[in-house]
C-alpha cells in the first residue's frame, strides 16, 4: 500500500495512487497531484541520515568510506512535501540535492540484531537532503547549518509499506534536474546496508515506531540554481518533485 | 514533538584549550557558526531518572548546562529581539560518553537512552539576565564543578539570533546552551545534582547498564 498526506481545501488528508491522478482516502475523490499540498507522509519522530554511505560518493568528496556510520540528526524544521519548494541561501555557491532511501521504522527495539532488522522496518519513502556546501565546516562535520534549514529536506510523495518492496537492497536512484539526469545509483552499493544501520543505532539507543533514516546518497551531485526543477525517484518507491526557489527577503545566511 | 539542540564548542574555555589545533587540518579555522547537535527524544529523562551507563568506558561527562526553551517561533531574530523569544527555562544535564574528536557528530556518545534529564520548565522571569546564570554540579552531595554562563562563546541572545538566522525554532523546543569545558565524569552507582541559582534543580542517578 501506498499513502501519502495533503491539504486540499484547508484540510488534511490521506491519499493513495488512483488512474489519473490520486485518491483522497475519504471521500474518495480523485484529483491531479498538482492540484494538492503535498506534505511529508507521515509524522516522524527521529531523523537520522547518514554520510558518506555510498562508495562512491564518499570517493567524490575525496574521503575515505567511514568505518562506523557516519550519523547525523535533523529536526522536523528541515521537512518539506513533495511539489514543494527550497530556499537557495543568498550568496551560496554550492547547494546539492541528495536523492536517498528513507527507511521508516515500525516496531520499537533496542540491540536488534542484523537478523532481526528488517522486522522493524514499516516502510520507505523518498528523501532529498539538499546540502549548502558553502556551509561546510569541519565541525561535527555535517553542520547543522550546512543540512538543518528549514524545507531543506523535502520527502515523498509517498510511504510504501515494507511488504510491497521485496528487495530494498536493489533499488535504482535516478536525479534529474530540469529533465537531465545528473545522479543515477543503486541501493546495492551502500557502504552500511539498512540491516546493518539498524543494528548500530539500536546498539547504543532505542529506536522507535515513526523514527525514519535517511540513508545516504551515491555520486552524483551538482550544484542547483534558483528555478531548477529537482526530481528525485527510487524505483517502486516513488518520485518526489522539489523546486529551487530564491531565498525569501532579508534572509541571512 | 519539540526538538531538543545542544551547541557545541560554546565555552570559551574549550576553544582556548583546543587553541593551536583550531588551526591545523582537519579544522584549520575555529568555528564561524554556531555548531549544534540534537538530543532526540530517547534521550529526554525527568527530575530524578536514573540514567543507565554502560560498562565501557563505564564513565559519562556530566555537561551541566541552563535549557532555553522556545516561547513563540523564532526565525531571523535579531539579538536585541532574542529574549522575547524564550517562554521559559530548564536545568539540564547534557551527558555524554568522553571523546575527544569534534570532527564528526557524537550520535553515538550523546545520543544514549536517557542521556539528556531535564528539570520541569522554569518560567522565564526567574533569571533575569541568563548570561550571568551561575550553574553547579554535585556529585554524590560534593560539589564538583560550577560555572558561569558570562564565559559563553556566544551569549544567549547571541545563541538565538545566530541559530535563527539558518533555521527555525519552534515553540516548546529547547536550547542547551552548551556543556562546561571538561565537564566533570560520574559512574554507575552516583548521584548527580545539577543546580542553578535563582532558577532550580535537576537530579538524577547513574545505574550500570544491564549486560
Amino acid at each position: 500500500m501506498k499513502r501519502g498526506r495533503v491539504l486540499w481545501q484547508g484540510a488534511a488528508h490521506a491519499v493513495e495512487p488512483a488512474d489519473g491522478g490520486v485518491r483522497l482516502v475519504d471521500s474518495g475523490r480523485v484529483l491531479r497531484e498538482d492540484e494538492l499540498q503535498w506534505l511529508p507522509p507521515m509524522a516522524f519522530r527521529t531523523i537520522f541520515a547518514l554520510g558518506l554511505n555510498y562508495a562512491d560518493h564518499a570517493r567524490e568528496l575525496a574521503f575515505k568510506a567511514p568505518a562506523e556510520p557516519l550519523v547525523f540528526l535533523k529536526g522536523p524544521n528541515t521537512l518539506g512535501g513533495h511539489r514543494g519548494v527550497t530556499h537557495r541561501p543568498a550568496g551560496a555557491t554550492f547547494m546539492h540535492y541528495e536523492c536517498e532511501l528513507a527507511v521508516v521504522i515500525g516496531r520499537a527495539g533496542k540491540r536488534i540484531p542484523r537478523s532481526q532488522a528488517w522486522a522493524h522496518v514499516a516502510g520507505y519513502t523518498v528523501a532529498n537532503d539538499y546540502a549548502i556546501r558553502d556551509y561546510l565546516e569541519n565541525y561535527e562535520r555535517p553542520n547543522l547549518r550546512v543540512k538543518n534549514r528549514d524545507g531543506c529536506t523535502p520527502i515523498g510523495p509517498w510511504l510504501v509499506d515494507a511488504a510491497d518492496v521485496p528487495d530494498p537492497m536493489n533499488l535504482a536512484l535516478t536525479t534529474t534536474v530540469n529533465g537531465r539526469v545528473t545522479q543515477r545509483g543503486n541501493t546495492r552499493d551502500m557502504v552500511f546496508d539498512i540491516p546493518a544501520l539498524v543494528e548500530h543505532l539500536s546498539s547504543f539507543m532505542t529506536l522507535s515506531a515513526g523514527d525514519v533514516i535517511l540513508t545516504g546518497t551515491p555520486d552524483g551531485v551538482v550544484d542547483c540554481a534558483v528555478g531548477d526543477e529537482v526530481i528525485c525517484e527510487i524505483e517502486g518507491i516513488g518520485r518526489l518533485v522539489n523546486t529551487i526557489a530564491a531565498p525569501p527577503a532579508a534572509s541571512a545566511a | 514533538m519539540p526538538t531538543v539542540y545542544g551547541v557545541a564548542l560554546n565555552d570559551s574555555a574549550t576553544l582556548a584549550r583546543l587553541g593551536r589545533r583550531l588551526h591545523e587540518p582537519p579544522y584549520q579555522a575555529p568555528p564561524a557558526a554556531p555548531v549544534l547537535y540534537l538530543k532526540p527524544a530517547n534521550t529526554w529523562a525527568p527530575d530524578g531518572a536514573d540514567v543507565a551507563v554502560p560498562a565501557e568506558p563505564g564513565v559519562v561527562r556530566v555537561g551541566a548546562t541552563l535549557g532555553i526553551v522556545i516561547g513563540r517561533a523564532a526565525t531571523r531574530v535579531d539579538r536585541a529581539d532574542a529574549l522575547s523569544h524564550i517562554g521559559g527555562y530548564v536545568v539540564a544535564s547534557d551527558l555524554e560518553l568522553p571523546h575527544d574528536s569534534h570532527f564528526r557528530p557524537a550520535v553515538r556518545q550523546r545520543c544514549r537512552d536517557g542521556f539528556c534529564p531535564m528539570s520541569t520548565v522554569f518560567p522565564a522571569s526567574s533569571l533575569s539576565d541568563p548570561d550571568q546564570a551561575v550553574i553547579r554540579t554535585r556529585i554524590d552531595g560534593q560539589e564538583v564543578h560550577h560555572r558561569t554562563l558570562a564565559t559563553l562563546v556566544r551569549s544567549v541572545p547571541a545563541l538565538i539570533a545566530d541559530i535563527t538566522g539558518f533555521m527555525t525554532l519552534s515553540a516548546g523546543d529547547v536550547l542547551l546552551v552548551g556543556p562546561p569545558d571538561e565537564a566533570p565524569l560520574a559512574r554507575a552507582g552516583q548521584s548527580i545534582l545539577v543546580a542553578i541559582d535563582g532558577l532550580g534543580t535537576l537530579r538524577h542517578h547513574l545505574v550500570a547498564e544491564a549486560a
